[in-house]
């Protein structure tokens, strides 16, 4: 099982990414330049944070164009996973291999901080060791992380369980003080409709590790882990889940 | 620096273009520069939007305004929240 990591010139989470998969928990990693045109051999690819091209443009707009984008995009046509982190995130909206936009922080601050999220959905290969309501503690570090469709579209994405993540508080609720950016619906992180591409912006490589602060983002990589060894069957969510069932495997649409 | 309008040498145009954030999106940027206009004693400010500049030197050819529109429409400007002005010197 080898999980790729996409380095974009400016990323800067690439290596804690790399740790947390290969150290923490314990899979293959390698890291794929952003000229990279192939993507053969891997069972994921990650887009990890930081500032690729310095944020220059748009947060994500100009690393969208890079070569290594055109075969992300082949690759999650197939069905195949893949997860963008913070900076990460904004390539694949840039990219259009997610909906929406990510905008500058609504009180026009850059956030460096812990937050929670609540997991709105349970059948992904990010999130399927988790259940709906899980909360996660993970920590924030940006910018221009303000989700934003229109309301038609969002519409569409709440019908299409789209919505991955929603920040919340301590008991789960989806307050407006738990939204650290002016988020649309507190949204922190959206999947594709088959839920194999997903972006978040808050860091789980950031908090694998008890020692970090907490380790709850290290159960999505082996929510990972678990669904590439499955073999990309999603499993029942674990425990009571309202409208539990396993979803097909390699549905490639996509939004 | 050649200062004749249109062309700044033979066969090359300069096109002027402006991206600003569609009017219903939050302009946070715009609102922090409003605050600093106020901060330094500027009066009478009652909103600030925010965009990008670009100027670009590019070959002469026919379909010049339809490549402009073309780079504008999806990378220099997000068609999402943002909309474009261009302007061929």
């Amino acid at each position: 099982m080898t999980i790729g990591i996409v380095v974009f010139p400016g990323s800067n989470c690439d290596a804690d990414t790399y740790h947390a998969v290969r150290d923490v928990l314990g899979c293959e990693a390698v890291y794929v330049w952003h000229q990279e045109t192939a993507l053969d051999g891997l069972d994921a690819v990650v887009l990890p944070g930081g500032f690729a091209y310095g944020d220059y443009l748009r947060a994500g707009a100009i690393a969208a164009t890079s070569p290594v984008m055109r075969a992300v995009r082949r690759y999650a046509a197939a069905g195949r996973p893949v997860l963008g982190i913070c900076n990460g995130f904004q390539v694949l909206v840039e990219t259009r291999l997610l909906p929406g936009a990510l905008l500058l922080n609504r009180p026009g601050e850059f956030r460096c901080e812990h937050v929670r999220i609540r997991v709105e959905r349970a059948d992904t290969p990010f999130t399927c060791a988790l259940r709906e309501g899980d909360i996660l503690r993970l920590p924030i570090a940006h910018g221009e992380g303000r989700y934003y469709v229109d309301a038609e579209t969002l519409a569409a994405l709440t019908r299409d369980r789209q919505i991955a993540f929603r920040y919340c508080d301590a008991a789960g609720h989806t307050t407006e003080s738990a939204n650290p950016n002016g988020a649309l619906d507190n949204i922190a992180g959206v999947a594709t409709v088959s839920g194999t591409v997903l972006g978040l912006m808050p860091h789980p490589e950031r908090a694998s590790e008890a020692i970090v602060g907490s380790a709850d983002g290290l159960r999505i990589f082996e929510s990972l882990a678990r669904w590439i060894a499955g073999r990309g069957v999603v499993p029942a969510p674990a425990g009571a889940g309202a409208g539990g069932g396993a979803a097909p495997a390699g549905r490639a649409e996509g939004r | 620096m050649a200062a004749a309008a249109g062309a700044t040498a033979a066969g090359v145009r300069t096109v002027r273009v402006t991206v600003a954030l569609k009017p219903g999106v939050l302009d946070a940027q715009g609102q922090a520069i409003q605050k600093g206009l106020d901060a330094l004693g500027h009066a009478g400010v009652r909103a600030v939007r925010a965009g990008r500049y670009f100027e670009i030197e590019m070959q002469d050819t026919p379909d010049l305004e339809a490549r402009v529109r073309a780079m504008c429409d999806g990378f220099l400007a997000n068609p999402l929240i943002e909309d474009f002005r261009y302007e061929v010197l």
